[in-house]
């Protein structure tokens, strides 16, 4: 028989740059070892999970990170006294750092997590990536960080064009000019602060890998990933799981060296000729592609519940290659009332 | 050149390449050089082959031959 448990998930933003929640859900919902009931943490009151009854039981709108992690912690424990939560995946780069802090103190009150430690979350920062890839023998495409206008202008000139500049969480231009180059610059970092990275562009074929540590060392799976259809804002809407040893070879260092613990997304490209597979990101939860793993035969999310609940998970062996996900947009129609419950008492 | 043992192909003409996910369509004459190529042949033993089994003079067909292996390449399909 399968047991009852009680999960919070956030990132229900089902929206054209999705986040991962809902995917995390449908994964979660399907497991073959327990019966989740998923508590959905929002930020904003019209994001589509808050809404989507079959997946999401019960959603509350939780502080932004910018509040600071006590205000977060204050929030969870009024949501664990009404929901009695059995563990958390918290799903957004931004609200991370603030979950990897209490985490020690949510777990004490008896909700479990399985994420990165702060040293290996700040390790992987995208500013830092080169003495990444260095420590760990991986190719990283030449990048810098800039803090303001004037380390930017120091900094361009040490690139050729085109060059990437990265928003410190998201977003990622291509600049084919210095005019080019500092509009992007401006723009991200009037957005997402800075540091705001200048990264070599390198041409080739983007691929993804979707993966699971365990905390210890082991990589407990992985599937990688080629998006098959990108959208004008860069988000894949459509992909296929591919077989290529190298990709599993550096997620399996990457996983093993740093000892990751949770999900995380590595992106990288194949270079055009050389076939060198340079490191461009290491995002640090489970992508909003993850389900595309599920339909491959490895259940990320489901992994992660159990191995931070403390049950031995047997890493996965093998996952189907040539899987597609195509993701499609859905209007929901919905009751004011849901949303005025929503938006005045901060959970529905 | 050979085939990559990555690339599957199935009998509509469908090609999948599994490392890289790239896939593309085949007409009949073009399954006969992707299945020819990957039992080892070179394109001149393709070009004889196909030039027994279609009505085609040889210099248009040994072109044709020649283009489409070295599309293959520009595409991936082909070990090194």
């Amino acid at each position: 028989m399968k047991k009852n448990i009680t999960i919070a998930v956030t990132g229900l933003n089902a929206i054209d740059s999705p986040g991962p929640g809902i995917p995390v859900i449908r994964a979660l919902k399907e497991s073959a070892h327990f019966n989740a009931r998923i508590i959905g943490l929002s930020y904003e009151n019209l994001e589509p999970g808050i809404y989507m009854h079959d997946l999401v039981d019960k959603t509350y709108q939780i502080p932004y990170p910018s509040t600071g992690y006590e205000t977060l912690l204050s929030r969870l424990s009024y949501i664990h006294s009404k929901e009695k939560l059995d563990a958390i995946i918290p799903t957004f780069d931004a609200e991370l750092f603030s979950f990897i802090k209490i985490g020690p103190r949510l777990r004490q009150m008896g909700i479990q997590s399985l994420l990165p430690t702060l040293e290996q979350f700040e390790e992987r920062l995208k500013g830092k990536l080169n003495v990444f890839g260095e420590k760990y023998g991986i190719e990283v495409p030449k990048s810098a960080t800039a803090y303001s206008l004037e380390e930017f202008q120091q900094r361009v000139h040490q690139f050729t064009y085109p060059l990437l500049v990265k928003g410190k969480f998201y977003e990622a231009y291509i600049a084919h000019s210095y005019e080019q180059a500092q509009s992007h610059f401006f723009k991200i970092s009037a957005k997402w602060g800075t540091p705001v990275i200048l990264q070599q562009f390198v041409k080739g074929q983007e691929v993804n890998v979707t993966a699971l540590g365990d905390g210890k060392g082991q990589l407990v799976g992985a599937v990688p990933m080629r998006k098959t259809y990108i959208t004008d804002t860069g988000k894949g809407w459509a992909g296929i799981s591919i077989g290529d040893e190298e990709l599993l070879e550096i997620t399996e260092r990457v996983v093993t060296n740093t000892r990751w613990g949770g999900g995380l997304e590595l992106e990288m490209i194949k270079e055009d000729g050389t076939d060198i597979l340079y490191l461009i990101e290491i995002n640090p939860r489970f992508p909003a592609w993850v389900y595309l793993a599920v339909g491959c035969g490895q259940n990320h999310p489901e992994a992660v519940v159990r191995l931070a609940m403390g049950d031995k998970v047997p890493p996965f062996e093998s996952y189907e290659i040539g899987k597609m996900f195509i993701r499609y947009s859905y209007d929901m129609i919905c009751d004011l009332k849901e949303f005025e419950q929503i938006s005045t008492a901060g959970e529905l | 050149m050979k085939l990559k043992k990555n690339i599957a192909i199935s009998e509509s003409g469908f090609i999948f390449n599994s490392e890289r996910g790239d896939s593309f369509s085949a007409n009949p004459i073009g399954q006969d050089i992707l299945e020819l190529l990957r039992e080892g042949n070179e394109e001149p033993e393709i070009a004889k082959t196909l030039l027994e089994k279609y009505e085609i003079d040889a210099p248009t067909l040994e072109k044709d031959v020649y283009d489409f292996v070295k599309m293959l390449n520009q595409f991936n399909l082909l070990e090194e």
